[in-house]
């Protein structure tokens, strides 16, 4: 992998006489340029810095708040945040995103990797591997909602064939949306819905292994095993850093599955997570600038998360190719 | 599309030049100017109640755009207007969201176009258009007085009448659930706020007033404390269940017999024709069981009118769209028949002759709403009922899943003070 550093290529350009050709060149990589340029900008920095701005601001209603002129936009300084961040909501909405990130980011990684391994292990790559890839990617290309709405249909017991099953056994069937079963209810979409991709990812840096480097280590006398805990592990670690960091990512955005959820169980509240309660706030309250405030919290927070830990294990995932 | 291209520039030339001729486009109306306009609704074929309208009004054609339902309509109505476009001419509003369309500026006053409608509607729902004021937001569609509806079957073979007091209603919830434990005569449903206003109305509560130049908020007042003790007692006793209403459960539960009674509205027998269809013939309505016999009382759940938006380019047209729609009695019949709607207008008892199909053999189905309508107690919406509805379904949701009454009556705190936190934080003047 070390063989891919890029080299300067040190020839000299052709020296250049001509001032305007000099002027001409110079525009070029800016003309190259332009379109990410332009689209950043349109798409990505001017919203973020309209976010921003909101946040700094208010409506201020007077009176009774009836006429058409009664309502004005005001500076409100940091007190949005202020809001935001001593709402009794919010505290426990980050709390709950982070129980379920501990169940999801763990499991969904620990199948995704295993499937992988299984994949490419020898015995399964002609037969059923393109089948088993196949099925296990599948579950990716269902929206969230809709995946969301078929685990709902599983979930209730009046409606759930498994409750049917439970019933014909003898088992009263279980409330999976109980105040103690939601979160795991929410978290198994979600682990059922990203396995197949970060298994596509995790299978995908595998394949790239030359096969050299397994013969050798079989004629060292190791075990398929041995091979896969001391030779593939270590040499996917950073495609697993990539997809952790996107899992992570994730789970602090997840949205859709407990919004589509809501209105099948009490235990969901509005503000079941941070996004929840953006959405809440914008479209609910009506409050885009409390929203807006929040936003930005939740954005700070997995940029720092996601660099933080990028830093941390940065140099010990990526030494090889240093 | 493409045949029309030339048409469509020669039309757009047309109308720029007329826009450049006239001083202020909002008022220059030629009498066979041609005008367009978009409506949102989510009622049941809506689009065949004005297609009755454009067969006749060639220069005034509106298109019927469906929405998902109340809430969503608002959401967008609301993004919209912030965004300066994109809002349509004539938009269903129900009369909870009222007061906070108006205070967001989204629909326009039309008192001055509208004509004078004001005899044609009951007190109540004409209230619900004009907040008190001399503005008209828009005129009164329908209405939702509370009706309850149970399987007669069932009641029968448990020797049970329609409950004709909230005392009767618990005897009945209790008998019937000890003779099968797999049947509920309810459920308390914590992601329905507009039933448990409508429930707190019919006990007399009022959550908003205006008291002079300041808002009042009544969220915990004895009447809701009373309606929040008594559901919250029964489902702490187990005899009512505790799951959210309009999930695919609850619709397997009304088909398959458990759920056998619903507190509803005078809407409810397009929901059951949907949801329970294997039970048609079986089901009965009654009025409300009253907290007081002697004098009966009921609250509404739904029922909205029909407003003009403060983006449209033709608020003259819209509001004699709007006017026809929810007062022509060809309109009343065809709100009545095709879209299955309550009309608000009072001329509609003369046009609801024959029960809903799946009521058909009880032929004073609307005899007993018009009751109800009549029965309807007044009540005052504030301008931020969604935060109130939001603060109840995450406090009532809390309080069912843990089955305490206690947790019932103590939710109402946590509403009223989010409620006001909410107005103060915005800068309305709200006293107390």
């Amino acid at each position: 992998m070390s063989l891919i550093t890029p080299t300067r290529i040190s020839t000299p350009a052709p020296a250049a006489p001509a001032v305007a050709r000099k002027a001409r060149r110079g525009g070029v990589p800016y003309a190259f340029l332009a379109p990410a340029l332009v689209l950043f900008v349109l798409f990505l920095a001017a919203p973020i810095g309209y976010a921003g701005y909101l946040s700094l601001r208010k409506v201020k209603v007077s009176g009774l708040g009836l006429g058409s002129k009664s309502r004005t936009e005001v500076w409100a300084g940091l007190s949005n945040y202020a809001r935001s961040l001593s709402d009794p909501d919010f505290l426990p909405s980050v709390g709950r995103v982070a129980a379920y990130g501990v169940i999801v980011v763990p499991t969904m990684l620990g199948l995704a990797l295993l499937f992988a391994l299984l994949l490419d292990a020898n015995r399964t790559r002609e037969s059923v591997g393109k089948f088993s890839r196949v099925a296990i990617f599948l579950p990716y290309a269902v929206p969230a909602v809709v995946a969301s709405l078929l685990w709902g249909f599983l979930y209730l017991p009046r409606v759930s064939p498994f409750a049917d099953a439970f019933e014909a056994a003898g088992f009263a069937a279980p409330n999976i949306l109980s105040s103690s079963g939601t979160l795991w209810a929410v978290a198994n979409i979600a682990v059922w819905g990203g396995t197949g991709f970060n298994m596509i990812v995790i299978y995908t840096a595998l394949r790239a292994v030359p096969t050299s480097l397994y013969e050798s280590a079989r004629i060292d006398g190791a075990s398929e095993l041995s091979i896969a805990w001391r030779i593939k592990i270590p040499i996917v670690m950073p495609s697993l850093v990539m997809t952790f960091v996107f899992s992570l990512i994730a789970t602090l955005q997840v949205f859709a599955e407990p919004m589509t959820l809501k209105p099948l169980s009490n235990t969901i509240s509005t503000t079941w997570t941070p996004l929840m309660k953006v959405y809440r706030d914008a479209f609910v309250r009506n409050d885009i600038y409390a929203a807006a405030a929040t936003s930005v919290i939740i954005a700070l927070a997995t940029f720092i998360l996601s660099f933080g830990f990028l830093k941390l294990v940065g140099r010990r995932a990526f030494n090889q190719e240093d | 599309m493409k045949k029309f291209a030339p048409l469509v520039a020669a039309l757009t030339l047309l109308t720029v030049t007329a826009a450049c001729g006239s001083s202020d486009d909002d008022t220059s109306t030629e009498s066979n100017e041609k005008v367009a306009l978009t409506y949102w609704s989510w009622a049941p074929n809506m689009d065949k109640v004005v297609a009755a309208w454009n067969a006749k009004n060639p220069n005034i054609q509106v298109t019927v755009n469906k929405q998902d339902g109340g809430d969503p309509a608002v959401t967008k109505l609301l993004t919209a207007i912030k965004a300066g476009s994109g809002a349509p001419d004539v938009m269903q509003a129900e009369y909870q969201k009222i007061p906070t369309l108006v205070s967001a500026d989204a629909i326009a006053d039309i008192a001055g176009e509208a004509g004078s409608l004001k005899d044609k509607f009951p007190q109540g729902s004409w209230n619900g258009v004009t907040l008190g004021s001399e503005a008209v937001y828009g005129v009164p569609q329908d209405s939702g007085p509370l009706m309850f509806f149970y399987r007669a079957d069932i009641f029968e073979k448990n020797g049970l009448q329609a409950p004709k007091t909230w005392d009767d209603y618990a005897a009945a919830a209790e008998k019937i659930h000890t003779a099968n434990p797999k049947q509920y005569l309810g459920t308390f449903s914590a992601t329905d706020a507009g039933l448990f206003t409508g429930l707190a109305q019919q006990a007399g509560a009022s959550w908003w007033g205006v008291n002079g130049d300041s808002w009042t908020v009544n969220i915990n007042d004895a009447a809701t404390q009373k309606v929040a003790a008594y559901w919250g007692g029964l489902v702490e006793k187990g005899v009512i269940d505790n799951k959210p209403m309009y999930t695919p459960e609850w619709n397997t539960a009304l088909n398959d017999g458990t759920q056998v009674g619903w507190v509803s509205a005078v809407w409810a027998p397009g929901v059951l024709e949907g949801s329970a269809k294997d039970t048609k013939g079986k089901w009965k309505a009654a009025p409300m069981p009253q907290w007081d016999a002697a004098g009966p009382a009921t609250g509404a759940w739904g029922g909205s009118a029909t407003s003009v938006t403060t983006q449209t380019k033709h608020k003259k047209q819209a509001a004699q769209f709007v006017a026809w729609l929810n007062s022509d009695p060809e309109a009343l019949k065809l709100l009545a028949t095709t879209a299955n709607v309550y009309p608000a207008a009072t001329a509609a008892t003369s046009v609801l002759t024959s029960p809903p199909a799946f009521f058909a053999d009880q032929p004073d189905f609307y005899t007993i709403a018009a009751e109800a309508a009549k029965a309807t107690k007044p009540f005052t919406y504030g301008p931020n009922v969604n935060v109130a509805y939001s603060a109840f379904n995450d406090a009532f949701g809390k309080a069912a899943e843990s089955k305490k009454a206690a947790a019932f009556t103590e939710s109402l705190a946590t509403m009223q003070k989010t409620t006001v936190d909410d107005m103060k934080n915005s800068g309305f003047n709200v006293a107390g």
